[in-house]
């Protein structure tokens, strides 16, 4: 199935999940507190042990998510890791969309009218 | 036979979980979403419902990319809400109807459903945060049957194949032989997106015009292929599908007694519906 371009917008799809399991089964890993101090303690370890592949690793150590997406990143799995780092959905999106988190609420509220 | 009371959906943003925890439902940013709720308590006050099907998505708590049904019905004795690693705390487990659950799933896979079921399951936010919604002492005066529909991993289920669920789901409570009071939750959305560069996404529009069409004309949304309701009410927006099951359980005709709206919730346009089915 070819899926349509939606600006700004990835699927998950087959694609990005063949791409992606290595990073995915390593976020899913996140819901254990102990695998989340694990992680803290040592990252580079942690992903190693996942198997994350050049393109994967590079994202996590930029703590970038849109290069995460790329490297096959599902968003749900993402925000166990951006759970990890402190970092709210709202963080995620100024991230995402270059803005600060302040312009990014500011975005949001203005959806309201 | 078992009666149905009505059909709830409303959002499940995990930020719910932080405002609860913190008290903040008095709060400016909080007030015109909790508010929206006290309609909704009085409501449940007459209602009475003893068991609650809830249609809802999990985001990888229970279910991993290793195994993912595309639609699973619980039927353990009780389900335990977990750790999700965002920091909320857990609401005491839910208590099954093992009773209800069996005789959905007879019922699904009779009518040709390929379900998954799960004699052991955890619910994420997306089901317990709406449960402490409708009953904020979180003392759960109901048993539930947990409905997972999958939202992570495309190809979704469309919007026509949730709708039929949602139908063959209340066909079933209907001919449940049982004097059991039965409510349908429908949690997610509406419109919202968080990841890529159209994160922030919001659709007022279309929220307002889905909301009507669960009144008036319910089978609306089903026209639409998932790609386009993803490019319409955003990459988390789809969760709406769980509204369309939620509503098509109630059967051909329904009134609706409360609805709330409010922008934002976090990076979401909350919505909340009460329906009862007419006729």
């Amino acid at each position: 199935m070819t899926m349509p371009d939606i600006p700004g917008t990835t699927l998950f799809d087959g694609a990005c999940a063949r791409k992606g399991y290595a990073l995915n089964k390593m976020c899913y890993s996140f819901n254990s507190r102990d695998n989340r101090a694990a992680f803290v303690e040592d990252e580079a370890g942690y992903c190693a042990r996942y198997g994350l592949d050049e393109a994967q690793l590079a994202a996590v150590r930029a703590r970038n998510v849109l290069q995460l997406i790329a490297a096959g990143g599902n968003v749900y799995y993402l925000a166990k890791l951006a759970g990890i780092f402190g970092l709210d959905v709202q963080d995620l999106g100024a991230q995402q969309t270059g803005l600060t988190k302040d312009e990014f609420k500011a975005r949001l509220l203005a959806a309201a009218r | 036979m078992a009666k149905i009371v009505g059909g709830i959906a409303t959002s499940h943003v995990p930020a719910i979980g932080r405002a609860i925890a913190r008290d903040q439902q008095a709060d400016p940013y909080w007030k015109p979403f909790f508010d929206g709720f006290a309609p909704v308590h009085r409501w449940l006050e007459t209602a009475r419902p003893d068991v609650v099907v809830v249609f809802y998505n999990d985001h990888g708590l229970n279910f991993f990319l290793d195994k993912m049904p595309t639609f699973a019905v619980g039927a353990a004795p009780q389900y335990a809400n977990a750790d999700e690693g965002w920091g909320i705390p857990q609401v005491p487990p839910f208590p099954g109807d093992q009773d209800l659950a069996w005789h959905l799933i007879d019922e699904l896979i009779g009518a040709d459903f390929d379900l998954t079921t799960c004699q052991e399951m955890v619910v994420d936010h997306a089901l317990a945060l709406p449960m402490a919604l409708l009953w904020p002492d979180q003392k759960w005066p109901v048993r539930i049957v947990p409905v997972c529909i999958n939202t992570v991993q495309f190809p979704l289920p469309s919007a026509r194949r949730c709708h039929a669920l949602g139908e063959a789901v209340g066909r079933a409570v209907r001919s449940w032989d049982s004097d059991q009071r039965v409510l349908f939750l429908g949690t997610g959305g509406l419109s919202h997106q968080l990841d890529g560069e159209r994160a922030g996404f919001i659709n007022k529009d279309f929220d307002l015009a889905f909301m009507e069409s669960l009144v008036h004309d319910p089978r609306w949304a089903t026209r639409y292929s998932i790609p386009e309701l993803v490019e319409k009410a955003g990459t988390q927006g789809v969760e709406l599908l769980m509204w369309l099951a939620t509503r098509a359980a109630l059967g051909d005709a329904a009134t609706e007694v409360h609805r709330n709206y409010h922008i934002p919730i976090s990076n979401t346009a909350s919505g909340l519906m009460v329906l009862e089915p007419r006729g």
